[in-house]
């Protein structure tokens, strides 16, 4: 298990190290936060010069989906960010691309093949993208967006395909559009947020640009250009990816009973 | 009673009409697709004054669901939660569904009807991939733990035939099986499930989360997606096949011109379609992005039900005034054969027109094109040429159904010859065990698995980058008809040239 936190070099220089204990994953995961919450063994008063206070830890435990956050000195919730650099694809990018067919015998609800399928995330890719998702001999990607044209994720129904993409590490997806059953399946497993661009992102922005998502205000901010694009609003969603997942969120609202024992 | 001065005629409850007669229109591709999650079309709302009813028009699809979800009537864009009557998983998706229905229920729970989940290994099979032959076992442990009604084991990899209960691919299976029935909503791990769609049934594709879900509570929560209709009328010439039909639609309206919709089809070439014929057409509904297909039921449909399931079910057919959002009207007997070339199931182009492009292999099998029907096809044009092939030509039959009758039927107009008599005349490889086979490429020892880059031309769904194997094949996707004519001649070729 790692954590997002130490990977991503555009935070390194932000957070005065000391004040987080992150020192064995497993304290990351006090069960049951899931939500904007503060973070275990953070110092209260530790403050930030951004208001970058999301960070969603990937759990391969059952259960757990669990949200560390980070918090300016005010108490109040910051909107959910994302920030990272960003991987920018095409159009019409299918299953076979973001995970071959030949790694479908592993099975994502296996926590070490869970790993696995995740190191083999967009290994399809044509060879015309000549930067990798994931670097050869690495399993994680140091890409947690993914900016993409029309029709992201068409093809098979295979869950695996936002699996791949979440166990590589990346947290949302800018697309112009989706195709249902990837967009469906990224809800279902919380894996990835599946956003929506309202114009053609992946034509202006490029690979290892640093990016933010700030969800709260449906905004998409690319630092190396300087712009900004609106998101279309995850709507629905939210209520089912805050609650981390199709099942989360029907035990909440009484659909299914509570977890049996 | 329904007052008959204010009925509309049913072409101005369409928000815009498209015809097609001759040669294929250009795809519109340049401008960026705006995928609307939903669209109710804009329509004046009769009042239930003007028509005293108060019985809303629904389309087949809207009927099924509302029935599904015990709602007297329904609208596109309404969630709701729907009773599922079928849900199918296989051995690359099942144990995942069944890893998160263990996790989520509970690892002693029972599904919620052990005669309403079947489960058909048929992907990986014929493989030493130790993790493929795992997941079959992952299935068959689940099976015997609940009881399992409809689970079709192979235990004796060496041999299919010694295999009772192996059928093959699922979506071929479910139909032989007699598991797909009028009016029903059938689920399945698998993109193409909405090949049961042409029995008249709601039929879609899910992922392992939804798959878990709906093992433990039954029901699974879905938005009403709004009803693009494709009336097909006109002869069927005889050199074409629903394969063309299909590729000649997704052309039309692109990978992603039916995403969020559900596909009918109409017409009287569509009634003239025979079942494995209609199931070609809505297998590829997805390719267009589409959420499932429909062709209403009718006498061919029963015909092919009888005998096959001993569980009733009750037809439903859109309403003469139901709302679609768009009306695509082709003229079939104008059309010609097509192919998908590389690398996307929309990049349509005539057989005729590609007759340059020099090939390596041919692909017959997938639930697309490796049906009884199919292979009748595909010896059809062996037939009527009497030549041999002129490049490894594979067949995959898609169950052991197909593989019987490949060797048992005899093939009109040969005097007497079986299909696999005339594939060995005419020096096609031996047809292989029915399974998915490299449709998906698969592990590397997949029969007919693309390791090097090759063209291909198949009977099978997709062809974008990678999908047989190799990242540069080329896979040009084709009719049964197409695809022996096309091994016949070493390039893409025209059956028009052997069937006459």
């Amino acid at each position: 298990m790692f954590c997002k936190l130490c990977r991503m070099s555009a935070f390194s220089c932000l957070i005065d190290s000391a004040a987080v204990s992150i020192s064995k994953p497993k304290q990351c995961f006090p069960s049951g936060i899931n939500g904007g919450n503060s973070f275990f063994g953070l110092h209260p008063k530790v403050s930030l010069s951004r208001s970058i206070s999301f960070i969603k830890m990937r759990s391969i435990l059952p259960k757990s989906r669990i949200y560390c956050t980070l918090e300016a000195a005010a108490t109040s919730t910051s909107p959910k960010t994302f920030h990272g650099l960003c991987y920018v694809v095409g159009d019409n990018i299918d299953t076979d691309q973001i995970i071959p067919a030949e790694y479908l015998t592993l099975v994502p609800s296996n926590p070490d093949e869970y790993e696995k399928l995740g190191s083999y995330a967009l290994i399809g890719l044509p060879s015309a993208y000549t930067t990798r998702f994931i670097e050869p001999n690495e399993t994680k990607t140091k890409y947690s967006i993914v900016i993409a044209g029309d029709n992201f994720g068409c093809g098979s129904s295979r869950e695996h395909a936002p699996v791949a993409l979440g166990a590589a590490g990346a947290v949302a997806v800018v697309a112009e559009s989706y195709a249902r059953i990837f967009f469906r399946n990224s809800v279902a497993t919380g894996e990835v947020y599946p956003l929506e661009s309202e114009v053609r992102i992946c034509e202006e922005c490029k690979t290892g640009d640093t990016v933010t998502i700030v969800l709260g205000e449906n905004k998409l901010i690319n630092h190396s250009t300087g712009k900004e694009y609106r998101l279309r609003p995850i709507g629905d969603l939210g209520p089912v990816i805050d609650a981390g997942g199709i099942f989360a969120y029907a035990r909440k609202t009484g659909m299914i009973p509570s977890q049996a024992a | 009673m329904a007052s008959s001065a204010f009925a509309p005629p049913s072409s101005s409850l369409i928000s815009h009409k498209h015809d097609f007669g001759l040669s294929p229109a250009k795809c519109k591709r340049s401008h960026s697709r705006r995928i609307v999650s939903v669209m109710a079309p804009q329509q004046t709302q009769r009042t239930p004054a003007s028509t005293g009813s108060v019985k809303t028009a629904m389309t087949l699809t809207e009927k099924i669901l509302a029935r599904a979800s015990e709602k007297p009537a329904l609208m596109p864009g309404e969630n709701v939660w729907v009773n599922v009557d079928i849900l199918m998983t296989h051995d690359v998706c099942g144990p995942g569904s069944i890893g998160i229905f263990k996790r989520e229920f509970g690892q002693n729970a029972k599904v919620w009807d052990r005669e309403k989940v079947v489960i058909i290994p048929d992907h990986y099979i014929f493989t030493a991939d130790e993790r493929a032959n795992r997941n079959v076992d992952i299935l068959r442990d689940f099976c015997k733990e609940q009881d399992i009604k409809y689970f079709y084991d192979i235990t004796d990899l060496s041999n299919f035939k010694v295999n009772p209960d192996y059928k093959g691919v699922c979506h071929v299976a479910l139909a032989q099986e007699g598991h797909c029935r009028p009016g029903e909503v059938l689920l399945g791990t698998d993109s193409h499930t909405c090949t049961a769609g042409a029995f008249g049934q709601f039929a879609t594709g899910i992922g392992n989360t939804d798959a878990g879900f709906v093992l433990g509570a039954g029901k699974i929560l879905l938005k009403v997606p709004p009803t693009l209709r494709f009336v097909l009328d006109g002869e069927m010439p005889d050199y074409l096949l629903a394969k063309d039909l299909i590729l000649q639609i997704i052309g039309e309206i692109s990978v992603s011109g039916a995403t969020y919709k559900a596909m009918e089809f109409v017409g009287s070439t569509v009634e003239g379609l025979n079942m494995e014929e209609r199931m070609t057409l809505c297998n590829m509904v997805v390719e267009a992005g589409g959420k499932n297909g429909v062709v209403p039921p009718d006498s061919t449909t029963y015909k092919y039900l009888e005998g096959k399931t001993s569980l009733s079910y009750e037809p439903v057919y859109s309403d003469q005034t139901a709302r679609f959002l768009s009306e695509y009207r082709f003229d079939v007997s104008k059309l010609e054969p097509l192919v998908a070339k590389p690398h996307s199931p929309d990049n349509r182009a005539l057989a005729r027109e590609c007759k340059d492009v020099k090939i390596d292999r041919v692909y017959i099998g997938s639930c697309t094109g490796g049906k009884t029907e199919d292979f009748l096809a595909a010896a059809k044009v062996f037939l009527a040429s009497g030549k041999k092939v002129k490049v490894p030509t594979f067949l995959v039959p898609a169950t052991q159904k197909v593989w019987m009758d490949i060797y048992t039927m005899e093939v009109p107009g040969s005097g007497g010859k079986t299909c696999s008599q005339i594939f060995e005349e005419a020096g096609c490889d031996t047809p292989a065990s029915p399974s998915c086979g490299a449709c998906l490429g698969g592990p590397r020892d997949t029969y007919a698995r693309m390791n090097e880059p090759k063209v291909c031309v198949s009977t099978t769904n997709r062809n974008f980058p990678g999908r047989m194997g190799h990242k540069e094949g080329q896979i040009y996707l084709a009719s049964p008809y197409t695809a022996a004519a096309s091994a016949l001649t070493g390039y893409v070729t025209d059956p028009r040239e052997f069937l006459h």
